[in-house]
């Protein structure tokens, strides 16, 4: 199978989804000649036109809600938000309008937008450019979230969350742009909460979400060779959960570990981390861990950066912990 | 009144009055309601500033679009809204416009091209904006009026959406309904300078109209849809008007922000409602007798809304997380 970086993964979805559909449209800074910051969506504007890949000024709240009222009334617009740290600016025109117009028309109106941005530390960007908000918006009901972990899974939920009638927010990690994958050539959908199963193991279960999964995948390797079996699994996600997947692998390993990079507390861990407690407690041979990013801000410099985020050596430590049964009595 | 000829409007005239008393009547029963501790909640009364509703969606079809506020109720009923399904609404149960999710802040009303009253002040400006993107990428000649008070002209997002409405000609008409006081405030303490001077700012044409002057608003409002129909928008309108009641129902005593002189004087000398009705005897459009017979019938109209909607089901439990998300 050919191989394509998540950036392409992400323009052909695109590309595919707007020759498809002709209310699909893009808008945000930079997107149409300089094709965003990170380059995702070069060569769209050729193809579509300045009306459907569509510049804007700098002002995010205002084509948030521009997007909104453009899908409430017949349009499907994709917002494109240069950095997932802007994801503050835009909370009201996010979590109070798009989130709720469903509900509180009570299913009259419905909003079926996407919101594409991005996440990630270790880029050398600092506290303002390298925040992963996944679970502020994952609080919100109303709104889906997707974090791809890979070209294909990018592709497969960004056409999803295109054809989906109601607001979805996708992270894509920006330091995964450049990534490969295996992804067909021949049209294919991912299903919003279906999880995937990366690597099945019997000893642990490795929940890991966007680039987290590749942190995971390293630690499951390094695990096995010290005769560890860790299975790993990428929720594809977060909003809805499917829930009875990792359930089902947490039974059959009773240990788990939830790795995420946004903060740890109150974050996407914790919230996974406290359904297979409420669900599997019986099952389990060790307390869930969460491995989230530190609550700090995010340092600029790399000798404080690298040690904020998930790192597969952390998570083999863990890992080991657990399954020595070392970490039951840890408080 | 603007206009001092013609007899050749006579429906519409007739049915430009009929909408502000139905408004006007629609309120004094939803104040009833909340006095009588009938609503749960509260609500924001829309009595005095009948003509801006009534004249501006006069002039729009169904297909054009309105974003309505947390004092939305005139707007509901001016874009062709019943009775029946706003006070399900006001009271929770079941027929409501919104199944009883929404109540008097978020009635929608997508029949009628209301796409909701919104309860953060400001909060509808992007989807007004955005509802006339989405005609402007489509081809489509409808157009999407923007309501919102004075108040809400400090709100930021006002200055981006206007910005990407001027630069690329969406048909939208922002229109400021003017009552002079944000919320408890003044509004000449929170607001510097000029109101229009800060849409002109962006090029787009801006006026200024008696908001109790039901014909006035309508004449210039059609005007500007017409415009806009032709790719000519955005445009803003300024209408200068008054709310007779509190911010809120709850808002009884005043004084400390807002004259009762004040508030008699609009009543008693400006009402939309009453200049209206002296017009349309003085035109010979309608007699004393018509217009009183009018309005016992909204009156009745109202009063069996209002016992239906008190006698009608809450939605059962099972909906609570219903309509969270779309199918």
């Amino acid at each position: 199978m050919r191989e394509i970086t998540l950036s392409q993964a992400v323009n052909e979805a695109l590309a595919e989804e707007m020759r498809r559909d002709e209310t699909v449209f893009i808008l945000g800074e930079d997107v149409a000649e300089a094709g965003t910051p990170f380059k995702v969506l070069s060569g769209l504007v050729e193809e579509f036109g300045t009306e459907r890949v569509l510049d804007t000024p700098i002002s995010e709240p205002g084509f948030v809600g521009l997007a909104v009222g453009a899908a409430m009334t017949g349009a499907r617009p994709v917002v494109d938000l240069m950095f997932g740290d802007f994801i503050y600016l835009v909370m009201d025109q996010l979590c109070n309008q798009a989130a709720k117009q469903h509900y509180m028309s009570g299913g009259k109106l419905s909003v079926p937008m996407v919101l594409r941005t991005n996440m990630g530390a270790t880029r050398r960007s600092a506290a303002q450019h390298s925040q992963s908000l996944q679970a502020l918006v994952a609080h919100i009901p109303g709104l889906k979230v997707a974090m791809p972990s890979s070209a294909y899974e990018a592709k497969g939920l960004m056409k999803t969350a295109i054809r989906d009638n109601n607001p979805v927010v996708i992270f894509e990690d920006k330091l995964m742009y450049q990534d490969k994958a295996p992804v067909p050539e021949e049209e294919y959908l991912i299903p919003f909460g279906e999880a995937n199963v990366k690597r099945e193991g019997t000893d642990i279960t490795l929940i890991a979400t966007s680039s987290m999964v590749q942190v995971a995948e390293k630690a499951a390797e390094i695990l096995s060779n010290e005769g560890i079996e860790a299975e790993v699994i990428d929720p594809r996600t977060i909003v809805p959960l499917d829930e009875a997947t990792l359930l089902e692998s947490v039974r059959k390993t009773s240990r788990a570990i939830v790795i995420d990079e946004g903060h740890q507390s109150y974050g996407v861990t914790a919230e996974i981390a406290s359904r297979l407690n409420e669900k599997a407690f019986y099952h389990l041979d060790a307390p869930v861990l969460r491995m989230g990013a530190m609550d700090v801000p995010v340092p600029f410099s790399p000798a404080l950066e690298d040690i904020t985020v998930p790192t597969p050596e952390g998570v083999v430590e863990n890992a080991r912990k657990l399954c020595a049964g070392e970490l039951i009595h840890a408080a | 009144m603007a206009k001092a000829k013609a007899k050749t409007n006579t429906e519409e005239y007739l049915r430009m009055y009929r909408q502000m008393v139905r408004i006007r009547t629609f309120e004094d029963n939803a104040n009833q309601l909340y006095l009588s501790a009938k609503m749960p909640g509260l609500t924001h009364m829309y009595s005095g500033e009948e003509a801006v509703a009534v004249g501006i969606c006069e002039a729009l079809t169904d297909d054009d679009r309105i974003t309505s506020t947390h004092r939305g109720h005139g707007h509901c009923v001016a874009k062709g809204a019943e009775f029946k399904e706003m006070f399900c609404e006001l009271l929770g149960k079941e027929e409501g416009y919104c199944r009883g999710k929404g109540g008097s802040m978020h009635i929608a009303d997508q029949s009628h091209g209301n796409l909701g009253a919104n309860a953060i002040v400001g909060g509808s400006m992007g989807i007004a904006t955005g509802s006339a993107l989405r005609a402007k990428l489509q081809g489509k000649d409808d157009v999407t009026v923007c309501f919102f008070g004075d108040g809400a002209t400090a709100q930021g997002l006002w200055y981006e959406v206007m910005n990407m409405a001027a630069l690329w000609n969406l048909p939208v008409i922002y229109a400021c309904e003017n009552n002079g006081y944000s919320e408890y405030t003044r509004t000449d303490e929170i607001a510097a300078g000029s109101i229009t001077a800060r849409a002109e700012a962006f090029g787009i044409e801006a006026h200024k109209v008696d908001g109790q002057d039901v014909l006035a608003v309508n004449e210039l409002t059609q005007k500007l849809v017409a415009r806009c129909r032709k790719g000519e928008g955005p445009f803003f309108i300024e209408l200068e008007t008054y709310r007779y009641h509190g911010h809120h129902v709850g808002d009884i005593n005043r004084e400390y922000y807002r004259a009762k002189d004040e508030e008699k004087d609009w009543r008693e000398n400006r009402d939309p409602i009453t200049r209206f009705r002296a017009y349309l005897v003085e035109q010979g459009i309608a007699s004393e007798d018509d217009i009183e017979a009018m309005n016992a019938e909204i009156e009745k109209d109202a009063a069996e809304a209002v016992a239906y909607a008190e006698a009608a089901p809450y939605p059962d439990v099972s909906e609570v997380d219903m309509h969270v998300y779309a199918d």
